[in-house]
């Protein structure tokens, strides 16, 4: 669905649920997925309706994900990493997590 | 008596003052509960929603019973209003803990309930102290600087908000007539019966409940009683919406049947409903970690603050005017725990147009004036 203006630009790898992706240094976790082609990256904890990042700046929490573990994190908002986990949350989060 | 008169105006629109109309309404009364417009400072959208039993009765020991009484009749008052309304209020009595974090506040808490249980004529309530392993086996995520805690089989929990929203539509399909914005100025006693001037006009009725938590001070003298009052504030913090964990209330935090954890029970001499003091809600929050440090890494969602309904020593003011008979109080801190006591045991007593003293007398406000105290 979104495709990238240029190819300029070094690229790293994460990983979403286990799978290998690349983004490039300086995307956000969220455009990451985004430009990956990940049609969601959570389900909500009242009705189980699968949601996309929507605003990109940090104001709709529709893109929480669990980072390197820690869940209900800003997808958005942080910055990706070579080596990065990343995990849809299904859900209500997981207390400890 | 004119034609248009109610047979009871209840004088305050929060959780005291619907579950007394609508038990009002179940015998039959004529009922006009005058609220005030949405800047009222309403405990009942603020409060922690706590059904609660340990700790309640040190220094007036009927209190204790009353209580309980209350905790036992929650479970059917709950099951009637979900009969009428197809709404579950979700009350729960799976017992409850008070977490001590120091052998102090350990010690602290049993003197206390041993103070609670020499007092004459106190019911045993069978709140028990238990050690870090006991707790552990029914909080199994608290925290190793948790060194005990006293635990209540009675206490509870329940979605206050939507008891405020139920108790609403129970009222509204009794035939009970709600009015806003008519926030009463002045009440008179002519003709046996009652005129309450409101900012849009005035109401007559039989009789009176005034259930108006804190400004029941300002109303009370109206019609020959008193309500003294100290209001307090508190805060709260709440978190995002976490699988469940805790199947226990704690008396300063509890999981929602939502998923949202509830954290609070601070105390503030204020009547500032607006802001927060910052400190007050960093201590809450520090606290809760400490109890259960899975909280540690959970997001906060929502703050607030709220004023508490508070007598000047904490326990219920229940009274009926000698001078303006007819007149009654319904007054507590404990809107929730003692709202199953004012829907089905006071409002049938102010129905019939008289206290049943056997159950009630403790509570009269007169316990102020040692001299009157009969």
């Amino acid at each position: 669905m979104f495709k990238r203006l240029g190819d300029t630009g070094a690229t790293l790898t994460l990983s979403v649920d286990g799978k290998p992706i690349r983004a490039r240094i300086g995307d956000t976790v969220a455009a990451a997925m985004l430009a990956a082609g990940i049609d969601h990256c959570r389900t909500t904890p009242v009705s189980g309706a699968p949601r996309a990042p929507y605003c990109l700046m940090g104001v709709c929490f529709e893109c929480l994900v669990t980072v390197d573990g820690i869940g209900s994190r800003q997808g958005c908002l942080v910055p990706v990493a070579e080596g990065m986990k990343i995990e849809t949350q299904l859900g209500k989060r997981e207390a400890g997590r | 008596m004119a034609a248009d008169a109610y047979d009871v105006a209840v004088v305050g629109g929060g959780l005291v003052g619907v579950a007394t109309a609508w038990g009002l309404a179940r015998e039959g009364c004529r009922v006009v509960v005058l609220d005030e417009g949405d800047r009222a400072v309403r405990a009942s959208r603020g409060n922690f929603a706590l059904v609660w039993v340990q700790s309640k009765g040190l220094g007036l020991a009927p209190y204790a019973g009353w209580t309980i009484r209350s905790s036992n009749a929650w479970g059917g008052f709950a099951q009637a209003l979900k009969e009428e309304t197809g709404l579950d209020v979700c009350f729960q009595r799976p017992g409850g803990f008070h977490l001590a974090l120091s052998d102090k506040e350990l010690e602290a808490r049993a003197t206390i309930l041993k103070r609670l249980h020499n007092q004459p004529g106190i019911v045993d309530y069978k709140t028990e102290i238990l050690d870090h392993a006991q707790v552990a086996r029914m909080l199994p995520d608290i925290g190793p600087e948790v060194v005990g805690a006293s635990y209540c089989p009675l206490d509870g929990h329940v979605n206050s908000l939507r008891l405020f929203r139920t108790l609403h539509t129970a009222i509204a399909a009794r035939g009970v007539t709600y009015l806003p914005s008519h926030r009463v100025e002045t009440i008179a006693h002519d003709g046996g019966e009652f005129r309450l001037a409101t900012e849009q006009g005035e109401i007559r009725s039989a009789k009176v409940a005034l259930a108006a938590g804190n400004a029941n001070m300002r109303l009370a003298p109206m019609v020959g009683l008193e309500a003294p009052m100290r209001p307090e504030r508190g805060q709260i913090v709440v978190t995002e919406r976490l699988r469940p964990f805790l199947h226990h209330p704690v008396v300063t935090l509890r999981q929602t049947d939502e998923g949202t954890v509830m954290i609070g029970d601070s105390k503030e001499e204020s009547t500032d409903p607006s802001g927060l003091t910052i400190g007050v809600s960093a201590t809450e929050a520090s606290r809760a970690v400490r109890q259960f440090p899975l909280l540690a890494n959970v997001n906060v969602v929502r703050t607030w603050s709220a004023i508490r309904v508070m007598t000047q020593d904490g326990f219920p003011i229940y009274d009926e005017s000698e001078s303006h008979p007819g007149a009654f109080t319904v007054c507590c801190h404990s809107g929730v725990t003692l709202a199953a006591n004012h829907a089905l045991t006071v409002a049938p007593m102010i129905a019939r147009g008289a206290l049943d003293k056997s159950l009630v007398a403790p509570f009269s406000a007169r316990r102020f004036h040692v001299q009157e105290a009969g």
